[in-house]
């Protein structure tokens, strides 16, 4: 029995007529998120900041105000420590950390030293300042260059109206999943920051399908109206899109739960991702498109419509 | 549609084969099997998918050449050397100086200049002069001289560090040069960077250099000598703390042929040690025409040893008994046998992952995956019912054919790179979704079941490239642009990609069509 056919293939919701909203929600999003950003600022990693992170191991659950007051005692600047995981395990992150490699071996040893007897030290990551700067200009580059390179190849499968929705929709999933970092101060490291790119694929994605019904119904229905058609382009795809949003969501979900502790801020995010995508794909990229038609709507119309109704493949 | 070629049918049973045979040596194989078939050279496929570092455990380093100080070393010898060949030319009253990047020497006279011009023109290749003023010169190094310089120097610090590291008895490690002036070192299943760092770091450079036991120490020093300290275990033991050493090098490190850790006559820890011929003969000459002298064995610019001349030495070989423990003597003769650094080097990034950490993350990422697969499988039949059925059979295929392609192409597995499986498995869906809701709205439009499949497929088809390149699109940027775990998750999520869209378009074709042609239904229950 298969439960999709409860599904209707035209659930005739009214999407377009309530583009205001959406776009004043997106608005909001989007705002929110930069103003939670320059308030709060993200929980940067030791990639972007610079600096050593230890995660370890203690012999015994870990006791972490009685620990922060021993590391702190140590005198090696700021000291951040955070249970990670198993009660036993934690994180400790050092931002002033030497920059000498002598001075970094002294800031180990003292460490591990201050975590007692039996401290297996599980993973240690020092990063340069030098470097941390250079993963900052290279992740942000990429960043751009991603969302730059999809909106190109939308608006030359497309038309330039679609190219700017879709740079504008992808832009909103960026800045939302930056804010969401930012809100929660997960931190923000290189592998953060390759869910942000995802979510920008995702998203797309979930855009471009919609897009693509969008063109074929341009192609075929001439004479029907702009909006109307936009909104059932929504619709009759809404059941795939809900469909992808839901066993995407069901796999990252296991990842969240059962991928151990290192990766699961990196879930999180992506999680996050897939939802604002999903959103922005029918609430941002749509309306977006239904605006900008509208502008160049009144004589041009026919000629535009006679060129998309040109096979393109 | 029905009428599905016989060659597509025959292509997609061959590369799903494919995909099983080279997949299965992840599953029916030990590491320690597959290694040896490696080795064996075997003809059955025996590659594994090769883990990343957080997942095996191990040392990643990201070392800086200082290459600046190599060219202000190079700038030092070049005026000595020019100073050398005008004394030699007879050019006596020449100022010589270092100005910026620049050698300038200034003569009394024009006349000369032009002299000193063709001494230092025949003194090496690479050089450009040029006369800021009549009698003045500047010679500064070619763009073509200094690049093959930092060339040279690069592949001779990435095969000294080999060296040491082979030496080491360490195995798998990966020593590759990036950009201009660093170099990445990987080092899989090894926890202790500290002890890598300090094989590695090590510039090594050593000399032999006579001692001068005349000048009391805070004396004034002669330009020709310089005071050096003496190592820390040689001062601990007692010997003087520093030495006057005289520049002139008689042997340097260079002319050694071997070195081993030994023990000498009161069986304390020593090296032993080998010259070339040339070394060994003006080791010989130096020896004996000083008996009763000091000189000092000397490594980065510290004494180690300092013993009284006996005899001559001539035979070429020696041994160094400073105050050494097996393992320091060990770590010595390593050194010594690799070579010297051309540079200095600095640690600019450091990241270890101790081996429990990297089997609980495969661990981990092995039942996020598995239960990530059920769950999917689970909605994908709820959902669609038999259709879902199929779906489900081509993502267990998309994910044995990802399995074979990382195996084969040996790209690296990493934590990002489990999620990026993970990740896939949720969109690999998303191609047959896009086709039996296709197949749907055909059918509800009064279709039957074999038009509608043909034209869900074929209508589906342009939005699957389009949302599938421009996912591809972000993930060979990220490739191009990320690093180590970011690289590992680009691959995954790249060759997902590519892979489910095969399987998802050819597979469940094939066996949406196989399923067709036996039962021929009226309908399709979706």
């Amino acid at each position: 029995m298969a439960l999709i056919r409860k599904f209707p293939l035209d659930p005739g919701l009214n999407f377009i007529g309530q583009r205001n909203i959406f776009l004043a929600i997106a608005a909001l999003i989007t705002v929110a998120s930069v103003a939670i950003t320059i308030v709060q600022g993200l929980n940067f990693g030791v990639d972007f900041r610079g600096g050593l992170l230890l995660e370890a191991r203690l012999a015994q659950p870990a006791d972490l105000g009685e620990l922060r007051n021993r590391l702190g005692d140590l005198g090696l600047g700021d000291v951040t420590l955070q249970q990670f995981g198993e009660p036993t395990d934690v994180l400790i992150n050092l931002s002033n950390s030497a920059e000498d490699e002598a001075g970094q071996h002294a800031a180990v040893e003292a460490i591990t030293a201050a975590l007692g007897e039996g401290t297996e030290i599980r993973r240690q990551e020092y990063v340069g300042p030098k470097v941390g700067d250079e993963l900052k200009v290279d992740g942000a580059l990429a960043t751009l260059l991603a969302m730059l390179g999809i909106a190109i190849y939308v608006w030359f499968r497309f038309e330039w109206q679609f190219g700017v929705a879709a740079l504008i929709s992808l832009l909103h999933d960026v800045v939302a999943t930056i804010g969401f970092f930012a809100l929660t101060q997960l931190e923000f490291n290189l592998s953060t920051l390759a869910a942000v790119l995802t979510i920008a694929g995702y998203s797309i994605n979930d855009t471009v399908v919609i897009f693509d019904r969008v063109r074929e119904m341009l192609r075929r229905y001439k004479k029907l109206e702009l909006n109307e058609l936009l909104n059932r382009a929504v619709n009759t795809t809404l059941s795939r899109t809900l469909l992808t949003s839901i066993s995407t969501l069901i796999a990252l979900l296991a990842l969240f739960i059962f991928g151990g502790e290192v990766i699961r801020g990196f879930t999180a995010g992506l999680i996050w991702g897939i939802l604002i995508g999903t959103f922005s794909s029918f609430g941002l990229a749509v309306p977006l498109l239904s605006y900008l038609k509208l502008r160049r709507s009144s004589g041009k119309e026919e000629a535009e419509e006679a060129r998309a109704a040109e096979p393109s493949a | 549609m029905v009428n599905l070629p016989r060659w597509q049918i025959i292509l997609v049973a061959l590369v799903v084969l494919a995909g099983v045979i080279f997949a299965a040596p992840n599953l029916l194989l030990t590491r320690e099997q597959a290694t040896r078939m490696a080795d064996e050279g075997s003809i059955l496929p025996h590659q594994q998918i090769s883990l990343g570092l957080d997942l095996r455990g191990g040392v990643y380093l990201l070392v800086g050449v200082d290459l600046s100080a190599l060219m202000e070393q190079d700038r030092d010898n070049l005026q000595e050397g020019i100073r050398a060949a005008l004394n030699e030319a007879g050019l006596l009253n020449s100022e010589i100086g270092i100005v910026g990047d620049a050698v300038e020497v200034t003569l009394p006279s024009e006349d000369e200049a032009d002299r000193a011009r063709d001494v230092i023109n025949g003194l090496q290749q690479g050089l450009a002069i040029t006369s800021p003023a009549d009698n003045r010169l500047r010679v500064v190094f070619t763009e073509a001289a200094l690049r093959e310089r930092t060339n040279a120097a690069m592949s001779q610090s990435v095969e000294v560090m080999r060296r040491r590291i082979d030496e080491s008895g360490t195995r798998e490690a990966s020593i590759q040069r990036q950009g201009t002036d660093r170099i990445v070192i990987q080092v899989p299943g090894f926890d202790d960077p500290q002890r890598l760092k300090a094989l590695l770091g090590e510039p090594a450079v050593m000399s032999f250099r006579f001692v001068n036991e005349n000048i009391a120490p805070g004396a004034r020093i002669p330009p020709s000598y310089e005071i050096l300290p003496a190592a820390e275990s040689e001062r601990r033991a007692g010997f003087p703390a520093s030495y006057v050493v005289s520049k002139r090098v008689i042997v340097d490190g260079d002319h050694l042929t071997n070195a081993q850790a030994t023990f000498d006559q009161d069986g304390r820890p020593a090296v032993s040690f080998n010259f070339d011929t040339l070394g060994a003969k003006r080791f010989g000459d130096a020896t004996r025409d000083n008996v009763g002298r000091i000189f000092a064995i000397i490594l980065d610019d510290e004494v180690i040893s300092a013993p009284r001349i006996q005899s001559a030495i001539t035979g070429g070989s020696g041994i160094i008994t400073g105050s050494f423990s097996v393992e320091t003597a060990q770590d010595l003769a390593l050194l010594l046998r690799a070579g010297a650094l051309p540079a200095p080097v600095q640690y600019l990034e450091e990241r270890t992952v101790g081996p429990g950490l990297g089997a609980d993350s495969i661990a981990a990422g092995e039942i996020a995956s598995v239960l990530g697969l059920i769950f999917v499988v689970i909605f994908m039949v709820v959902m669609y019912g038999l259709l879902g059925a199929m779906a489900s059979t081509a993502l267990v295929i998309n994910l044995v054919l990802l399995l074979a392609a990382l195996s084969v192409l040996q790209a690296t597995l990493t934590l990002p790179g489990i999620a990026g499986i993970v990740l896939t498995m949720g969109m690999a869906v998303d191609a047959n979704v896009l086709i039996f809701e296709r197949m749907r709205e055909e059918l509800y439009s009064g279709r039957g079941p074999v038009t509608a499949v043909d034209a869900g497929y074929r209508r589906a088809m342009v939005t699957i490239w389009d949302s599938n390149l421009t996912t591809l699109i972000a993930g060979v940027l990220l490739f191009h642009f990320g690093t180590g775990p970011i690289k590992g998750f680009a691959v995954t999520l790249s060759l997902g990609l590519i892979t489910s869209m095969f399987s998802a378009i050819m597979v469940t074709r094939v066996i949406v069509v196989f399923w067709l042609r036996r039962r021929r239904p009226q309908t399709l229950a979706i």
